[in-house]
C-alpha cells in the first residue's frame, strides 16, 4: 500500500518550548487516521506543519510525495482542509461556494458543473443549490464543507475537529461521508474530541505532551491497555500529561 | 488570473449582499456632504436682528433696510422703544444682534462727521458674535461709502479681499475634508473589517491552506474598495460642484491622481490594521480611534494646524489626511499648478511604500 504521509523525527520548537517532540509515523493511502490528544498536546501544530502552514524545526515530513519544508506549495494543491470553525462563506450560495473553492484548486470549469450536480445529488441537496449557506442547518453545512474540501480529489484531507458542536445522529452521517471518501482512496487525517469517533478510525494515534504515546488500531489499543473503550485508553494516557492545556 | 477574477467577484458579492456595508458606502458619503457642507458650517445666515433707533431718520432707516436685504440678516420686529425691550428680546433669543442708533444720528454725521452706532451681540458664543458683528459692520460701511462716495481726505479704508473663496463659503473648506474622511472610512475601515472577518470566521485559514497566492487574497480584498472609493469621489465631486457650487479650479487629471494616491494610502492602512487586529471589533476600534479621529481633528480640515500645540502639529505630520487635504485644497480650490503640490504627493507615495512593505511583511502566509 502506498504511503501518503510519512513523518520522521519531527520536532517543532517555539523558543524554549518544544510543542512537538520528535514524532514519527506513517499513514497509508485510503486510511482513516485518528489523531487524538488533549488540548495543548501539539495536535494542531503537527497538522499545521503537514498542511504546509508552518515549517518544522527539525525532522522530516513528506505529504502526498512532497517535503513540507521545501514544497509547501505543491502539497497545498494536493490536500483538502476543513477546520472546526465552519469554513464556507455564509453569504454565498451553495453553488457559489463550490465553484469558488473548486476554482481555487484549479478544477476545470466543465468539470465543476458536472461534479457539482453529482455532489448535490449524493448529499440530497439538489433543492438547496441556490440557498445561502447561512440558511442551512449546522450539520448540513459541515457535510457541505467536507464535500467541498474533497471536491478536487486530494490525496489527503485534513479534518480538524470536523464534528464539533454537532448532534450524534448528524455525526454518524458525517462519518459515512468520511468512509466514502476513504473508499475512493482519499486519506483522511482526523482530529477529534469524541472518543466514540475514535472507534471509527482505522488507526489512532494519541499525543501526550508533544509525543505520540500510542499508535495502533482501536482494537489493539483496547487490548494493550485492557480497556473497554477508547475513552478509557485515552484517559489512561492523558493523565500522564504534565503540560497544562492552554 | 482566473483565480484572481473569481476572487474579486466573491468580494463584490460580500459587499453587495450586506445591507450595512451597502448603506455605509452609498449613503454615508452623501450624508456627510450634506452634514459638513450645510449643517456644520461656520457661515451664519438668516440671523434675526433688532433695532433700537433713537433717531429714526433717513440714514438709520437706510442702514436697517440695507441689512434686511442682505442674505445674512432678517428683520422681523418693529423696533424697540427702549433699552429694556431690546434686552428682553435678546434674552429670549429672538435676535442675534441689535443695532442701537444714537439720537440725531444723521445730523451728527453731517455736522460733526462722526456718529455712533452700537452693535450688541451675544458674547457667550464669541465665534458667532464676532462673525455677526463683522458682517454687520461691513454692510454698514459699504452702505456709507455708497451714500457718500467722496470721503474726507486722508481717510484710509482697508479693502479686504478673500482670494479663491471671495464669499468665504464653508463648503469650499468642507469638501476636501469630507473626501479625506470618507475615503479613510471606506478604504481603511472596510478593508480592515473585511479581512479580519475572514480570520474570525475561519475562512482565512482555509484560504491559506489552499494553493491560492496570499498576494491574490490581498489584491482581491482591496480591489472592490478601490473601485467603490473612486465612484464615491466622483459622486462627491458632482455634488460639491453642481449642487454646492464649489469650483474645481485645478487640473482634473492631477486631482484624480491625487485622489487615487490617497485611496491607495488608505487601503494600505486598512491592510496594516487587519494584520494587527484579530477580530472585527478590534479592527473597527483601531480604525475608528487611530484613523478616523486624527483624520478629522488633526488633518486641518476643521481646525487649523498652525493653531495646534507643537506636539499635535508634530503628530499631524504622520496623518495622510493632512497632506491630502492640504494638496486638494491647493489644486482644487486655488487651482494651482501641479508643481505646488509635489511635496504632498511625494509624502503620500512614501507613505504607500512604507505601509505596503510593513503590511506585506506582517501578512504572514504562515498564520503564526
Amino acid at each position: 500500500m502506498e504511503t501518503v504521509i510519512k513523518v520522521e523525527n519531527l520536532i517543532k520548537r517555539f523558543g524554549n518550548f518544544t510543542a512537538v517532540d520528535n514524532i514519527s509515523f506513517e499513514v497509508k493511502k485510503g486510511e482513516i487516521f485518528g489523531f487524538l490528544g488533549a488540548n495543548g498536546a501539539g495536535k494542531t501544530t503537527v497538522m499545521r506543519m503537514l498542511c504546509g502552514l508552518s515549517k518544522p524545526s527539525s525532522g522530516k515530513a513528506i505529504v502526498a510525495g512532497f517535503d513540507v519544508d521545501k514544497d509547501a506549495e505543491e502539497i497545498k494543491k494536493r490536500i483538502g482542509y476543513m477546520s472546526q470553525k465552519f469554513s464556507l462563506y455564509e453569504d454565498l450560495k451553495v453553488w457559489e461556494n463550490i465553484k469558488l473553492f473548486a476554482g481555487i484548486y484549479g478544477v476545470k470549469k466543465t468539470d465543476i458543473k458536472a461534479k457539482t450536480d453529482e455532489l448535490l445529488r449524493e448529499l440530497g441537496f439538489e433543492s438547496e443549490r441556490e440557498t445561502y449557506v447561512k440558511a442551512l442547518p449546522l450539520g448540513w453545512k459541515q457535510k457541505l464543507a467536507f464535500s467541498v474540501a474533497i471536491f478536487h480529489e486530494p490525496k489527503v484531507v485534513f479534518l480538524d475537529e470536523p464534528t464539533g458542536g454537532v448532534d450524534p445522529a448528524t455525526r454518524r452521517t458525517f462519518w459515512e461521508l468520511i468512509y466514502k471518501a476513504a473508499e475512493k482512496g482519499i486519506t483522511c487525517f482526523v482530529t477529534t474530541h469524541y472518543m466514540d469517533e475514535a472507534e471509527y478510525c482505522d488507526r489512532v494515534s494519541i499525543m501526550v505532551d508533544g509525543r505520540i504515546d500510542a499508535l495502533d488500531t482501536p482494537k489493539r489499543l483496547k487490548e494493550i491497555y485492557s480497556a473497554k473503550n477508547m475513552d478509557e485508553v485515552f484517559q489512561h494516557l492523558a493523565k500522564k500529561a504534565e503540560r497544562q492545556a492552554d | 488570473m482566473k483565480q484572481l477574477l473569481s476572487f474579486i467577484h466573491k468580494e463584490f458579492l460580500h459587499i453587495f449582499r450586506d445591507t450595512w456595508t451597502m448603506m455605509i458606502i452609498i449613503a454615508l458619503p452623501i450624508v456627510m456632504m450634506i452634514l459638513f457642507g450645510y449643517a456644520v458650517t461656520t457661515e451664519i445666515k438668516n440671523t434675526n436682528f433688532g433695532v433700537l433707533d433713537y433717531s429714526k431718520d433717513d440714514l438709520s432707516k437706510g442702514i436697517v433696510n440695507k441689512l434686511k436685504s442682505s442674505e445674512y440678516f432678517i428683520y422681523e420686529n418693529d423696533g424697540y422703544n427702549n433699552y429694556q425691550e431690546a434686552e428682553e428680546s435678546f434674552k429670549n433669543g429672538d435676535v442675534g444682534i441689535i443695532l442701537v442708533f444714537e439720537e440725531n444720528f444723521y445730523e451728527n454725521l453731517t455736522h460733526t462727521g462722526k456718529a455712533n452706532i452700537q452693535i450688541l451681540a451675544d458674547g457667550s458664543d464669541p465665534n458667532t458674535a464676532r462673525t455677526l458683528v463683522t458682517y454687520a459692520s461691513s454692510i454698514i460701511n459699504i452702505y456709507l461709502q455708497e451714500k457718500n462716495p467722496s470721503p474726507t481726505p486722508y481717510q484710509i479704508t482697508p479693502e479686504i479681499k478673500f482670494l479663491y473663496n471671495p464669499q468665504l463659503k464653508g463648503s469650499y473648506n468642507s469638501v476636501p475634508g469630507v473626501i479625506g474622511m470618507i475615503i479613510m472610512l471606506i478604504c481603511a475601515m472596510m478593508t480592515a473589517v473585511s479581512i479580519t472577518r475572514e480570520k474570525e470566521r475561519g475562512t482565512m485559514e482555509v484560504l491559506l491552506v489552499s494553493p491560492i497566492k496570499p498576494i491574490y487574497i490581498i489584491i482581491a480584498k482591496l480591489t472592490p474598495y478601490f473601485v467603490i472609493s473612486v465612484i464615491n469621489v466622483i459622486i462627491i465631486f458632482i455634488i460639491s460642484h453642481f449642487i454646492m457650487g464649489v469650483p474645481i479650479a485645478g487640473n482634473m487629471f492631477w486631482i484624480t491622481i491625487l485622489c487615487i494616491l490617497y485611496i491607495i494610502v488608505s487601503l494600505a492602512l486598512g491592510l496594516l490594521i487587519s494584520t494587527i487586529a484579530h477580530t472585527q471589533v478590534i479592527a473597527l476600534l483601531i480604525s475608528g480611534m487611530v484613523m478616523m479621529l486624527p483624520a478629522v481633528y488633526l488633518s486641518g480640515m476643521m481646525f487649523p494646524i498652525e493653531n495646534m500645540p507643537w506636539i499635535l502639529q508634530f503628530i499631524s505630520n504622520i496623518i495622510p489626511a493632512r497632506w491630502f487635504v492640504a494638496a486638494i485644497r491647493k489644486i482644487m480650490i486655488m487651482g494651482v499648478e501641479v508643481r505646488y503640490i509635489v511635496n504632498e504627493m511625494v509624502i503620500l507615495v512614501t507613505m504607500i511604500i512604507v505601509l505596503v512593505a510593513i503590511s506585506l511583511k506582517k501578512f504572514k502566509q504562515r498564520l503564526e
